[in-house]
């Protein structure tokens, strides 16, 4: 850091101090809103301090592209819907690989133009963020086009793939080793290139159900990439930061794969082993035994416990709001109501708490798994709203079901189970749920929206 | 102490502060932590900011300036929409009689 003024050292600590209580304000409901607020603090510190002491060139375009940016990401954190909370954060993740992975491309020329003598950490650390970055962006971008609908949600294997993987990956070490005894920037352009391919193979073979951890995955790659920079910029505000998103970002997608009973090394790899992970997809045509509103009002009406089961499909129908009117008239008639919420109900961890937490539930009626699952048996009535794979039983009783293993909601202890469904089609796991035909269930068919409105005002005629 | 080897002691304090400061968090905050985390990393555009400020070429400008837009977007965006989603946590509902009224309407 011998460009650095001891100052501006200073000032990169204090934001990389804030970096570390928001990250901890982040962990704990009280403070997570302060938390994040010293975090923008820090970065914003960390930015404008750069501004005073390095004798920076183009000053006028770098305050253009850091306001067009700011727009861009101001107005689509502002537009965006919380049901496309994950795609969001996968393109935010990936734009930030991408431009680490610019900047040590960049990094990059200057050392081979200069023809100086840097040492071969150095060039190991910017070939590491070449490539890595290069995986978070392309990765990043085909999460956000599987999670957007923009391609099929399903895993997509082809017979080549693991050797064009092994290919890719030996490519880039290769690659990587001559850059850092060679410098030059077309290799590191090749290097990207890779990084790019790489990132793409990654992802295709992952199911939708599991894109999640993917996120969080790659956004951990993006903060070692981000740390590595931090060390070929001589930078330490980059180097912690990153090194603190790497880190918890690793530890937070363990502990989301562990909420989903699998490894990480299964969710990526899984499906390159052969089928297990591939469901069926289809609609079964088995018998069911469906209901109109009228007669579930009846039996939410005289129940005394009911617990709600809400799933991305309550999401999607954005009736959220309908779901709550619900509950506040069946709590109106002393009934004791309570939301089951599921680790990985909606498309991410925790996804369904922002959703409930945006329809204004109090949150003293979501309960975790962990806490509510002793209860369906004195349960009268659990009604599942848009929710499937997370009550699907086959997790606990059917080996080589994709989703087996992955913890699961007790509803098929309670007395009725009501699903509100649009159709038979499967989850997004895309396996059949046995729940669906089990004799104490009834099926609610049509919008979850429509149907909610109904059976509103059938509970309120009771 | 060579200056690699600080280096890697920071990295080294680093990881182990980064498991320990979430290791207890609840799975409820997990979409705040990642977004927050996320946004976090937008820090790359100090980076990007330092390599476009030293271009010397007109093309090291554009993709320096590709650079700090694509940080921007990840650094403002992300704190942005993770300060959204932490409001409607720590929102107050409103007083019970607007859920009275309307008949299945849709309260905003």
């Amino acid at each position: 850091m011998t460009g650095t003024p001891v100052w501006a050292q200073l000032a990169y600590l204090v934001a990389a101090v804030c970096f570390v209580l928001a990250l901890k304000g982040l962990s704990s409901p009280k403070h997570a809103r302060k938390g994040n607020l010293l975090g923008a603090f820090g970065a914003v510190l960390a930015c404008v301090t750069v501004f005073f002491y390095a004798e920076l060139d183009h000053l006028v375009w770098i305050l253009l592209a850091i306001a067009v940016g700011s727009v861009v990401g101001a107005v689509g954190a502002q537009r965006v819907q919380m049901t496309q909370m994950p795609q969001l954060v996968a393109l935010f993740n990936g734009v930030g690989g991408g431009a680490a992975a610019l900047v040590a491309l960049l990094e990059l020329g200057d050392i081979a133009g200069a023809g100086e003598e840097v040492g071969g950490f150095t060039l190991a650390a910017t070939a590491f963020t070449i490539v890595v970055g290069s995986v978070s962006f392309s990765g990043s971008l085909v999460t956000f086009a599987k999670l957007q609908e923009l391609m099929t949600s399903r895993p997509v294997v082809f017979p080549g793939l693991p050797v064009a993987f092994a290919a890719a990956l030996l490519g880039g070490v290769v690659l990587s080793v001559l850059t850092v005894t060679d410098p030059a920037v077309p290799t590191g352009v090749l290097l990207a290139l890779i990084g790019l391919l790489l990132g793409v193979l990654l992802v295709l073979p992952v199911g939708g159900a599991d894109v999640p951890i993917v996120i969080s995955l790659l956004n951990a790659f993006t903060g070692l990439t981000v740390a590595a920079g931090g060390y070929v910029l001589d930078n330490t505000v980059l180097l912690v930061a990153g090194t603190l998103v790497g880190a918890s970002g690793t530890f937070l997608t363990k502990l989301m794969a562990a909420a989903m009973g699998r490894s990480v090394g299964n969710i990526l790899f899984g499906a390159l082993k052969g089928g297990s992970t591939l469901g069926a997809g289809v609609a079964s045509d088995r018998p069911v035994r469906s209901a109109g509103a009228e007669d579930v009002a009846i039996l939410l009406g005289y129940a005394h416990k009911v617990i709600i089961v809400p799933g991305y499909g309550l999401a999607v129908a954005q009736a959220q709001h309908t779901l709550r009117e619900l509950v506040d008239v069946l709590g109106e008639r002393g009934i004791e109501v309570g939301y089951a919420i599921h680790p990985v109900a909606g498309r991410m961890p925790g996804h369904m708490n922002v959703l409930l937490a945006e329809a204004q539930v109090p949150y003293e009626q979501l309960k975790e798994m962990d806490d509510i699952n002793g209860e369906f048996k004195q349960t009268d009535v659990v009604l599942v709203v848009g929710a499937n794979d997370v009550v699907n039983p086959a997790a606990k009783t059917t080996p080589g079901a994709p989703i087996y293993g992955m913890p699961i909601l007790n509803a098929d202890e309670a007395q009725q189970i009501v699903f509100l469904k649009r159709s038979m089609r499967p989850g997004f796991a895309g396996i059949e749920n046995e729940l669906l035909f089990d004799p104490k269930t009834t099926l609610l068919f049509g919008d979850a929206k429509d149907t909610l409105g109904k059976l509103l005002s059938a509970v309120k005629g009771l | 102490m060579s200056e690699p080897v600080v280096w890697l002691t920071i990295f080294v304090l680093s990881v182990f502060v980064g498991v320990e400061v979430i290791s207890k968090v609840s799975s409820t905050l997990h979409t705040p932590l990642m977004s927050g985390a996320n946004a976090i990393h937008g820090i790359i555009l100090l980076g990007a900011i330092l390599v476009t400020g030293y271009a010397e070429s007109g093309l090291e400008l554009a993709v320096g300036l590709a650079a700090v837009v694509l940080a921007t977007v990840n650094m403002v965006g992300g704190f942005v929409v993770t300060d959204r989603m932490l409001q409607m946590f720590t929102r107050k509902r409103p007083v019970p009689k607007a859920d009275q009224n309307g008949a299945g309407g849709v309260t905003r």
